[in-house]
């Protein structure tokens, strides 16, 4: 036994100073200037250039992108429950299908797309529409691309609320007490679905604060992509940003855990 | 987890049936809608490009396998390969470690512990992208703390390579192994080794003959699904070594932002479609595995 408990703790322990080093070392480098413990590093961050606009574009789409995202599955996911269970594996592979095309690749077709804007659209009403959807303002076709990469998630979120409430007897119980379809909806089911909109709403919002690949390659400069932008120049701040957004992201996942129960969540993207 | 609810009574639900299916359809129908432009056009459109190259002379697109053949030759098949290696590797290392880590966990006594880490995994494991490279190349980078302080550079130590790409995809596929691996380990009944050692096996024979043989499929699963994992990422790459290890992706990057041969325009879009392949075959692979090891979670 006490074999057993020794080869244990030495698991976990090389486990710990694994996953524990890099993020102490991140804090060490973002604080040392020559040996001097200096804050500098995480102060000026607010008043650099780019910081504001980058981290507001972010929040922007992160909210555009769990509304559509939700606006879309959860009438969708209800109605599987209700009746609709013949679409169920038409859904369950339109969800899928995001897994089998990673983002780079999905990047690299979204591109393509919008560059037949200028090739063979140029004289009808969606080239307008094409150059509407990259306003740098709020590049509407980030919106797009992030709902796509989260509806798995989503997917998987909503489900399993669902799983866990009988929809079908809420919505007639509901019915059967004078309540409109809508009211049915909203009072009887969605209030029971709290935990999954939240733990759905946690995920999106973490993949689009995290999000590199699509808005780098298609020219836009959210967060993750500034931060990058900003390292050549200033290594310690973007260490500095890094180790912060970490902690804000964690916390979020964490708050997520608190108020949805253990969390299970198998991302498949790094 | 399939513990279903009473259903309400056989007349009820007919008649809700009947009502529900148009509204079902109406439900559903802006999602499928939104995919297909959303979803379905990049896809269409990098098929289309995949297999289209435009001459240079007269702007006349045209069908052709050339692209395809161009994405699996000299750098760019040095590239899928490098990608294939670096996600075998480090899909392979995590799975290893994960079963350890998973194991030391699940067999814990303490509760507390056991929560802490399917939490911390759960983060981790979302965790890749930007802030992921930065704080390894804070650690371990040139100029990194651990680097300076154990005088590493002197020892040949170098994060930009293919060795420290390893080390930090470690980062998320090892929380993620161990996610993926728990369920099945926590099916793993004590009976099943009271049976094995009350007919006289040993620790070892023990695992060798009833543990593994049940896990198999979830932990080729759990391989294949990290493989693909690894096999997508991007950020972390690209944040971390910029274009000097070859990787799929990066060379997709760099062929998208217009680094290419003179009639090669569309080979970023063969290279996608390449990665779509493999993922695909990831996909393949990985669901009926998946369902082979819910046999004994149930």
């Amino acid at each position: 036994m006490a074999r057993l408990n020794l080869w244990r703790w030495g698991v976990l322990g090389l486990a710990g100073l694994y996953f524990l080093v890099p993020l102490a070392a991140s804090v060490v480098f973002s604080v040392d200037v020559n040996g001097r413990i200096t804050f500098d590093a995480y102060s000026s961050i607010v008043g650099t250039g780019g910081f504001v606009t980058s981290l507001l574009l972010s929040l922007e789409l992160a909210v555009a992108t769990i509304a559509v995202v939700l606006l879309l599955m959860v009438p969708a996911t209800v109605a599987l429950r209700l009746g609709a269970s013949r679409l169920r594996p038409v859904v369950e592979v339109v969800c899928s299908l995001p897994l089998v095309v990673p983002p780079i690749a999905f990047v690299a077709g979204i591109s393509t797309v919008l560059k037949w804007g200028p090739e063979y659209l140029s004289r009808t009403p969606f080239f307008q529409t094409i150059v509407a959807i990259q306003n740098p303002d709020f590049p509407v076709v980030l919106v797009l691309a992030y709902v796509v990469m989260a509806l798995p998630f989503v997917y998987r979120a909503l489900d399993a609320g669902l799983r866990a409430i009988d929809v079908r007897t809420l919505v007639e119980a509901a019915r059967s007490c004078g309540a409109s379809r809508s009211q049915a909806l909203f009072q009887a089911v969605l209030p029971n679905l709290r935990g999954a909109l939240l733990n759905a709403s946690f995920l999106t919002l973490a993949l689009v604060l995290g999000e590199y690949t699509v808005a780098q390659l298609l020219g836009f400069q959210p967060f993750a992509v500034w931060i990058v932008n900003i390292s050549g120049s200033q290594a310690q701040m973007s260490v500095a940003v890094a180790v912060l957004s970490l902690l804000v992201t964690w916390a979020l996942l964490l708050a997520l855990t608190v108020f949805g129960g253990r969390s299970r969540t198998v991302s498949s993207r790094g | 987890m399939t513990a279903t609810l009473p259903r309400a009574g056989a007349v009820p639900v007919a008649s809700v049936k009947r009502r529900g299916r148009a509204p079902g359809l109406l439900a559903v129908l802006p999602l499928l809608v939104f995919t297909a432009i959303a979803f379905g056009l990049p896809a269409l459109a990098m098929l289309n490009g995949a297999f289209t190259v435009k001459d240079q002379a007269t702007g006349a697109a045209s069908y052709t396998a050339q692209n395809m053949t161009a994405s699996l030759q000299g750098p760019y098949l040095i590239a899928l390969l490098g990608s294939v290696k670096l996600s075998a590797v480090s899909a392979g290392i995590a799975t290893v470690l994960g079963l350890l880590l998973a194991q030391a966990v699940v067999t814990s006594r303490f509760r507390a512990l056991r929560e802490a880490v399917l939490t911390a995994s759960g983060v981790l494991a979302n965790f890749g992208g930007v802030p992921l490279a930065f704080a390894f190349v804070a650690t371990l980078g040139n100029s990194g703390v651990l680097t300076q302080h154990l005088g590493l550079k002197d020892k040949g130590w170098d994060l930009y390579g293919f060795s420290g790409l390893t080390l930090v995809y470690l980062y998320f596929l090892i929380p993620l192994m161990v996610l993926t691996i728990t369920p099945a380990l926590e099916g793993l009944r004590v009976q099943w080794r009271e049976a094995a050692q009350n007919n006289g096996a040993s620790q070892a024979q023990y695992w060798r003959h009833v543990a593994l043989p049940v896990l198999t499929p979830s932990l080729l699963g759990g391989f294949v699904l990290l493989f693909g994992s690894a096999f997508a990422a991007y950020a972390t790459a690209a944040a971390m070594v910029g274009s000097s290890v070859p990787l799929v992706t990066l060379q997709i990057a760099d062929a998208l932002s217009g680094n290419v041969l003179v009639g090669q325009e569309n080979v970023a879009l063969a290279l996608s479609l390449d990665m779509v392949l493999v993922a695909g075959l990831v996909m393949a692979v990985y669901l009926p595995l998946q369902r082979r090891s819910a046999r004994w979670l149930a």
